[in-house]
């Protein structure tokens, strides 16, 4: 560089020029655009895998949520003749929609895909199933000079129910928001949104135990951990190493075997009720009942996530000088106020981060509730499970998955700005 | 709360035996459930608690009937070839393109780092049904659903958040003049990486391998969605069996389980002592 700058002094009001001419600017700027190129190059392989592999299937998942093409694609005739018809009177279509559906179903009945559009529209309206399955017999039968409003009605009642064509009509779009107001236990109706009869109403009440048992859970991990952490922090370095290992074995300890074990020991023939029965707590008769029910699940995930907590607090707790408690102390606070006014503030960030940790990590747990929470202390989780192995309603599915998602990455960005992912430490 | 000094007062005293009595009581709490598993694996009947006999360190009590049923059912054997044949190469996936990009990640002028960040950390963040929902559409159109690579990419991409984070971390300790260093003495890029990054950083990537491996070597809800019954891994079958019809053997299992976490642990210990030293070596 001196020799480039030796080099420009007798031209001073040009500009500084780099060792191979160039001017110093662009030569910096292009050292520094290679070093962006290289980086980025290092980072594009995993990014294109990441994207492939994990972001793309879960906007491809989300994204069935909304969608519904099925209508619209089985029945094309159908949805462009409804376009006229006001959902809001009780009159029944007139022919030209019949004759439309006819030619539609036809087509469909010979592609077999009328069942598949019974089912997507049985989410909305229950019969249309029956209804779909039983006018590929129907057709066979109709004839095609005469008027097809009547010979439909003659096939099955529930074509006169305006009811069904209002859901035809709600739903003939090639994209919905059935599924997420579902979800949300509303409903579409001609007169907009409305809340879904009180006995339907599963998915809010679903939602709010998840949280209210992740918060507890949560909690307890909190009430649980601090102590750990706060011993953790203090002890002298090589006896902190033991107890720090003692709190990663869990951690390191396969989920399910952590599972197994709080199964073991939870069981009404199990461990923990046959010392209680021993020691004479509980009679033989009335043996606790732990499992299969919301305590299983609140006591597994405790144990569970409770590392998840320690190790947050503890990186936090680490860099609290001690001598700002003796100082406290010196000043006349006592054991409690040197604690509370002066080390629990700044053990704040470490709460957070556990905190959210935690809340994270169980909002969204599926194993443990499946395996030990009976049908009182599941999470939305095996609701969504429950949506895409057994019903196979993937819409509703997805749409419960979006709405978890939202929380989730609410959460996360959250914790991003509060600690920085980058700082997350492992073990 | 280090020691008690000599002039607390009865209180403080009390307290500090309290507390001590908590901590230990928490530390049961999370210990006991791991220990209590490894004497009832050895039960020579099918009960899940102690038996009388037991209680009373009868010989005959004891056996080796679940290890017995864990090491000739071909269940259990074909689940544990499975496991072992999906996580090595799950965990190289991750290592090496992890590695590669908290490299790239770790370089001075990265544009968007914090959006990429977030994009590499997902995976962990994610509940696990979600990924596992989209993964078993996505690679079903692709035709990867039910594949031995179908679940080899899953893991891979679930194990990276971990290889990510352990990596950056030793990588924050890494004296970048080294790299300029090798520069000026004549190496390429390729070799200043193998010869003087790599190994300074070769405790990071290690840790980060185990993580990675125990992610997929414990993972059970993408392996369900992805998977056919031919990838049915040990955690799988463990699932299985922990829902259905709860036999001893994984009592066996778990054990057996508890012993891989506890070598695995000790390694990662010792990895961080050496990787603390080689810090301490290094003048940044």
């Amino acid at each position: 560089m001196t020799d480039a700058t030796a080099g420009t002094a007798p031209r001073a009001s040009g500009p500084m020029l780099a060792a191979d001419g160039r001017p110093l600017k662009a030569s910096l700027r292009r050292a520094l655009r290679a070093q962006k190129l290289r980086a980025l190059l290092l980072i594009a392989p995993l990014l294109v895998f990441v994207l492939v592999t994990f972001i793309l299937p879960i906007g491809d998942m989300l994204f069935r949520a909304v969608e519904n093409e099925i209508v619209p694609q089985t029945l094309p005739k159908t949805v462009v003749a409804l376009r006229d018809w006001d959902p809001k009177t009780a009159e029944l279509p007139g022919e030209p929609v019949f004759a439309a559906l006819h030619d539609d179903l036809v087509v469909a009945v010979e592609a077999k895909t009328n069942t598949r559009l019974g089912q997507r529209l049985n989410y909305e309206y229950s019969g249309f199933s029956s209804l779909m399955r039983g006018v590929a017999r129907d057709l066979k039968k109709m004839d095609t000079s005469q008027p097809f409003k009547e010979q439909f009605i003659a096939g099955d009642k529930k074509w006169s129910d305006p009811a069904v064509w209002q859901t035809l009509k709600l739903f003939s779009g090639n994209y919905t928001s059935g599924y997420i107001l579902n979800a949300l236990d509303m409903q579409l109706t001609t007169d907009g949104i409305q809340m879904k009869p009180a006995q339907d109403r599963i998915y809010v009440k679903l939602f709010l135990r998840t949280m209210a048992m992740s918060l507890g859970i949560t909690f307890l991990c909190l009430l649980l951990g601090y102590p750990i952490a706060f011993l953790l922090a203090s002890l002298p370095l090589r006896s902190s190493n033991l107890i720090l290992i003692l709190v990663l074995l869990p951690f390191w300890t396969s989920l399910l075997v952590r599972t197994a074990s709080w199964k073991v020991l939870l069981q009404q023939q199990g461990v923990i009720n046959d010392i209680l029965v021993w020691l004479g707590l509980v009679s033989d008769a009335n043996r606790l009942v732990m499992i299969n029910n919301a305590t299983g699940t609140t006591i597994a995930m405790t144990h569970i996530l409770l590392p998840f907590m320690i190790l947050p607090l503890f990186s936090v707790m680490k860099t609290i000088p001690p001598s700002y408690m003796r100082a406290a102390k010196s000043l006349g606070a006592n054991d409690w106020t040197a604690f509370w006014r002066v080390y629990f503030p700044q053990s704040i960030p470490g709460v957070g981060a556990g905190a959210i940790l935690c809340f994270i990590l169980a909002i969204g747990y599926y194993i443990t509730p499946e395996l030990v929470g009976g049908t009182s202390g599941v999470f939305i989780s095996n609701r969504i499970a429950y949506h895409i192995s057994t019903s196979l309603n993937w819409g509703l599915a997805a749409a419960l998955a979006t709405l978890l998602l939202i929380v989730v990455l609410a959460l996360y960005w959250t914790y991003d700005r509060i600690v920085g992912i980058d700082n997350v430490k492992l073990g | 709360m280090a020691a008690l000094p000599p002039y607390a007062s009865t209180g403080q005293r009390v307290w500090f035996w309290t507390f001590r009595a908590i901590c230990v009581a928490i530390i049961f709490f999370l210990i006991m459930p791991i220990l209590v598993i490894i004497p009832l694996s050895f039960n020579a009947t099918n009960f899940f608690t102690f038996t009388p006999e037991m209680l009373r360190f009868e010989s005959g009590a004891y056996s080796l009937t679940h290890y017995k049923d864990f090491f000739t059912n071909p269940d259990w054997q074909n689940a544990l070839w499975n496991s072992v044949r999906i996580a090595p190469v799950a965990t190289l996936v991750a290592v090496v393109l992890g590695t590669l990009a908290a490299v790239g990640l770790s370089q001075s002028h990265v544009p968007m780092r914090g959006a990429i960040m977030a994009m590499l950390i997902s995976p962990m963040i994610v509940p696990l049904i979600i990924s596992a929902a989209g993964m078993y559409f996505f690679y079903s159109r692709l035709g990867l659903q039910g594949t031995y690579w179908g679940v080899v990419l899953a893991h891979a991409v679930l194990g990276i958040p971990f290889v990510i984070i352990t990596v950056t971390a030793t990588l924050v300790g890494f004296d970048k003049s080294l790299i300029r260093a090798a520069a000026n003495m004549g190496a390429g890029p390729v070799r200043t990486f193998f010869k003087i990054q790599m190994p300074l950083i070769l405790p990071g990537v290690i840790s980060g391998a185990l993580f990675a491996f125990i992610t997929s070597f414990d993972e059970v809800v993408v392996v369900l969605f992805v998977g056919s019954a031919s990838q049915k891994t040990l955690p799988w079958q463990m699932f299985i069996g922990l829902r259905e019809q709860i036999s001893p053997t994984i009592l066996a299992v778990a054990t057996i389980l508890v012993a891989i976490s506890v070598a695995l642990l000790t390694s990662l210990e010792l990895l961080r002592r050496r990787s603390e030293r080689l810090r301490g070596m290094s003048p940044g």
